[in-house]
């Protein structure tokens, strides 16, 4: 078993209170396996995706990597979990914009000292962003973000990617091109995939789909 | 709808209180040191106007002699009988306990109305009182304050007077001064009757002078306040740096919102009319808080100003401050403008803005390397016009217009100057986090750089001007040992004590030199002529900046003349040029000698023609040669002989104190306002970083996420402070150099009449550079605490959807 969440609970302060997101989530996913996590707007799959992939850690249980609890690591082993082991690719995109998009998408394999040079040229050409390599975020569209996005997650060669909502700030074609590319690309490494969403016709591509509501998994 | 719009306005500020609170401080410490110098510059004229309307020299012409030696009383007598309309008046220095003051004689009776700035027939003086022996000194409160304890005559107080100047009758002035029957010129009534004889037939010797508008004080102080004001503009400058930053910041931040507003229904021209009402608010605010301030950093320098204008030119000006509307008024006037200035790109990119603007941030990367290269140029331009106004231009105003296009100039070069070393520093780097670091150290570049010019600005002044001082420091303290060679400097009370000092002294030292001068007016202008004995000590020491080889020898003849420097540069003079003295006697100019300090000009020549020459000169002063160590003995013995005061014996040491305390002093101001200047721009830094600091986290939390920690993230953030702060200081050395070089080779020549060779001082630029690093990690410690603070909740916020 590749990821286990067992029994995760967290909460927010807020103004008004705590606010109880999560309520005993247990969940797990096999190595090389997708998973599409779905749920209303607010009800907590952004902060699950966050939690596991180190982030931020959860107010009780335990998150195993390959059977190592991450939870209770220290800033600094958390980061370099996140630098070795783990893919993030967001709905904002989120690059680096003082990196041109070569040294973006080189960027977490070489903070990880995981960086390929064969392997990254290939995907490079596979997403596509060979003509690009000297352009910066901001010269770029949002899906051809999103290509240097998972380009950067799988540089690596990660064994886990979590998205969150990776189309969700794309127009429906693109966003439905995007993905082909990303869960052929997630069977050619092995890597396994955990991805937010809220459209039922996205989650029915992946392998397994698991519901949150209310705090709880369904 | 008006008071809406305003309330959504005004509520960023509320939102951004640092913000807010930086704005205000930059504005008001800008406003501040500015008025300071307003302040100071203020006291001092007024003081000088005070000098000069004392009996209205002002406002009256008067009779001298063309040469400026002493009117006899009988020429006054003869005038009055002629049926001219004058008044007699004599002016002169000495010394009360340890007070130079200067002694104004007047006759009450005669004396124009015009010219009565004190009633002596007020009842707390009294007319008899004040004519008859031991008469009456009126004087300013300070300047009785300090004669506390001292012998003088009764004192009354006006302070129409400035300070260190005393009035009384002509008869007592005639016996303080020790100079009986004789006048310094004499005052002419503005209606004369017409019938009187012409002048030339009853006083042959006197020459009418018109009233003389500006003193000779405020021309000879002119261009010490001109540096002042020089150093004044310059902090408001690295001040604007803060408020513009700190604009701009606010304006970009509320782009959104004016959209929303517009969209809503609020007219463009309403709300930028809004935003100006609020800009004007705002500054006065600041204005008002930075001229209070700037009145107190003012009370704090103004008691060294005051005593190295004393020192320098010998000009009294008060030791406190009175309050000035002008100050006020042009502390307001220039904190509004500067606002402005500084909003109006701003203003003018809202004014100008689409209601709709494409959704995409700014391309950054290619409009800043654009605007970058556009500046860069216009830095070229200023600094080709400072090299040709240097090359061209002649006075003070184009020298300090050469120092301002030239620090402006380097100011606009600087960020493509940064950019291009950081580009280097990322195409050096090999790891990935140093590459990152310089990228992203060159993303901040935009929103960093004004900081860092007005942090230039203030490197480059305080580098440039620690060398100017410390290369004139280094040459005045030689200079003082060429100029003052002699172990003894005597100074008698009379002539006839003069002679018995001098054959005392002949028997009991080595040498005793006569330091005998008097004052002329040579080309138009005040000269203190001196004569000099022939002797080796001349010879071997005198500072001579160029000389005929037998220079010494025709002066011993009586066959050349010496000038200082600052008088053959006024005139233009070079070595075998004719000195005119007194009837018509020419000597040729055989020699020029460093003279810091002075100044007047100054003409040597041979003692014995002096004496031909210049009969009343005074022959009052000596200095003797002995051996070092018999020094102090001899000089006791003196002043015991011939009960000589203390200060009227002084050995070498304690004038060399004395000069080098005056030279301190002179240049504590400069350095307070350098000091000042750079704790602005260090705020400038602190001020930006801050405002960044919440822009920077959508920035810093991707490399997070990627793995980087915070801590060491926030050790980047320190680093790049740093980094940032050493190019700069790199860059502020080329230009620190060129304004040292500047300020010694042109703006001294110009203002004080003397060049000066240039000193580096590698440790000083070292500890500056200390300096800058020190302020750029102050600058970044805090928004780097707070990094590190960060809860990983408001990082992963970058990352939510619902932004
Ligand atoms: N840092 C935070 N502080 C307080 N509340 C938060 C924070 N992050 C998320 N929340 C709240 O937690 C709930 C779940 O958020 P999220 O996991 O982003 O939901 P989802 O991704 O399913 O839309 C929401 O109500 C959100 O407002
Ligand atoms: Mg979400």
């Amino acid at each position: 078993m590749l990821l286990d969440l067992e029994d995760v609970s967290k909460s927010y302060p807020t103004g008004e209170g705590v606010l109880q997101v999560l309520r005993g989530v247990s969940l797990s996913l096999d190595a090389g396996e997708s998973l599409a996590l779905t749920g209303e707007s607010g009800s907590g799959k952004s902060t699950l995706l966050h939690l596991a992939g180190g982030l931020d850690r959860p107010d009780s249980g335990a998150i195993r990597f390959e059977g190592k609890d991450i939870a209770g690591l220290g800033d600094v082993e958390l980061a370099a979990f996140r630098r070795v082991s783990v893919g993030l690719v967001f709905q904002q995109f989120n690059l680096i914009p003082s990196l041109d998009v070569a040294a973006n998408l080189a960027f977490q394999a070489r903070l990880g000292d995981r960086y390929d040079a064969a392997w990254s040229e290939w995907l490079t050409e596979r997403l596509g962003l060979s003509k690009l390599l000297d352009r910066y975020p901001e010269q770029l569209s949002g899906g051809q973000q999103q290509r240097v996005a998972i380009g950067r997650a799988l540089a690596g060669r990660p064994q886990l990617i979590l998205a969150d909502e990776p189309t969700g700030n794309l127009d429906e074609a693109t966003g439905d091109a995007i993905l082909e590319l990303m869960l052929a690309l997630m069977r050619e490494t092995g890597a396994a995939l955990l991805m937010v969403t809220h459209s039922n016709r996205l989650a029915s591509r992946l392998g397994r789909r698991l519901h949150l509501a209310a705090g709880k998994l369904g | 709808m008006l008071t809406q719009g305003f309330a959504v306005l005004l509520s960023h500020w509320w939102r951004h209180k640092l913000q807010f609170a930086m704005l205000l401080l930059g504005l008001a410490l800008a406003t501040a040191l500015w008025s300071a110098v307003q302040a100071i510059n203020g006291e001092a004229r007024a003081s000088y106007a005070r000098a000069a309307a004392v009996v209205g020299q002002d406002r009256l012409e008067q009779l001298t002699t063309a040469d400026g030696t002493h009117i006899p009383q009988e020429s006054y007598i003869a005038l009055r009988k002629a049926g001219w309309l004058v008044s007699p008046v004599l002016e002169g220095e000495k010394r009360f306990g340890g007070e130079r003051l200067r002694i104004l004689g007047v006759d009450p009776i005669t004396l124009p109305a015009d010219a009565a700035q004190v009633d002596v027939g007020a009842a707390d003086i009294g007319l008899a009182r004040f004519i008859t022996a031991p008469g009456v000194f009126i004087m300013s409160g300070e300047t009785a304050a300090r004669l506390k304890g001292v012998d003088t005559p009764p004192i009354r107080i006006s302070d129409a007077l400035p300070p260190g100047t005393v009035l009384t009758d002509i008869g007592i002035a005639q016996q303080v001064l020790d100079a009986p029957g004789q006048l310094s010129r004499l005052l002419l009534a503005p209606r004369q009757p017409t019938e009187a004889r012409p002048l030339a037939e009853v006083a042959p010797g006197l020459v009418r002078r018109a009233p003389a508008v500006e003193s000779d004080l405020s021309r000879l102080t002119d261009s010490f306040h001109l540096n002042l004001t020089a150093f004044g503009l310059l902090a408001f400058a690295v001040g604007l740096f803060i408020v513009h930053s700190a604009i701009g910041l606010a304006f970009e931040q509320r782009r959104p919102v004016i959209r929303t507003l517009r969209a809503l229904g609020l007219p463009l021209r309403t709300l930028v009319l809004l935003m100006v009402v609020e800009l004007l608010v705002l500054s006065t605010v600041a204005g008002l808080i930075g001229v209070a301030l700037g009145y107190g950093v003012a009370s704090l320098l103004l008691p060294d100003v005051a005593a190295s204008l004393r020192g320098l030119y010998g000009a009294e000006v008060p030791g406190t401050l009175s309050i000035r509307p002008s100050v006020w008024g042009l502390g307001l006037a220039i904190a509004v403008a500067g606002t402005l200035v500084s909003a109006a790109s701003r203003l003018w990119r809202i004014a100008t803005m689409p209601l709709l603007a494409p959704a995409r941030p700014r391309a950054w990367s290619l409009a800043s390397e654009r605007a970058l290269r556009l500046q860069a140029v216009g830095g070229i331009l200023l600094l080709v016009a400072a090299w040709l106004v240097v090359q061209f231009g002649s006075g003070l105003v184009a020298g300090f217009s050469a120092l301002g296009a030239m620090l402006l100039g380097a100011a606009l070069l600087l960020p493509l100057v940064l950019s291009l070393l950081l580009k280097l520093g990322e195409r050096l780097s090999k790891g990935v986090i140093a590459q990152w670091f310089w990228a992203d150290t060159r993303q901040q570049l935009p929103g960093l750089s004004l900081a860092l010019m007005a942090l230039l600005l203030a490197l480059a002044a305080n580098a440039g001007v620690g060398t100017m001082v410390q290369s004139f420091r280094l040459t005045f303290v030689g200079w003082l040992d060429q100029r003052l060679p002699s172990e003894l400097y005597v100074s008698t009370r009379s002539n006839d004590e003069s002679q018995k000092v001098h054959d005392w002294l002949a028997s009991r030292s080595d040498a005793v030199l006569p330091i005998w001068n008097t004052e002329v007016r040579m080309f138009g202008q005040p000269v203190q002529v001196f004569g000099i004995a022939d002797h080796a000590t001349y010879r071997d020491y005198w500072p001579m900046l160029e000389a005929m080889p037998d220079a010494w020898d025709r002066i011993a003849r009586g066959e050349g003349a010496l000038a200082n420097e600052q008088l053959a540069r006024r005139q233009k003079l070079a070595l075998g040029d004719m000195i005119p003295l007194e009837g018509g006697h020419k000597l040729p100019l055989v020699g020029i000698f460093s003279d810091y300090g002075n100044p007047k000009g100054q003409v040597i020549i041979g003692v014995r023609l002096l004496e031909t020459l210049y009969p009343d000169a005074s022959r009052l002063r000596y200095a003797v040669r002995i051996a070092h160590d018999k020094a102090p003995k001899l000089a006791e013995e003196l002043r015991a002989t011939f009960d000589l005061p203390e200060e009227n014996v002084v050995n070498q040491t304690t004038i060399k104190d004395f000069s080098l305390k005056i030279f301190e002093r002179t240049f504590a101001v400069t350095a307070a306002l350098n000091v000042l200047t750079l704790g602005v721009a260090a705020i400038a830094i602190f001020a930006s970083l801050l405002t960044l600091s919440g822009m920077r986290l959508s920035q810093l939390a991707p490399a997070w996420a990627m793995g980087l920690t915070l801590k060491r993230l926030a050790l980047l953030e320190i680093l790049r402070s740093v980094a940032l702060a050493s190019f700069t200081m790199l860059a502020a050395v080329p230009v620190g150099l060129g304004l040292a070089w500047m300020l010694l080779a042109v703006i001294n020549v110009e203002a004080f009449g003397w060049r000066l060779p240039m000193h580096v001082f590698p440790m000083d630029w070292l500890r500056l550079f200390l300096l800058a690093v020190a302020s750029a990690i102050i600058a970044a410690l805090l928004p780097a605490l707070w990094l590190t603070r960060r809860q990983p909740a408001d990082l992963v916020k970058v990352f939510a959807n619902e932004r």
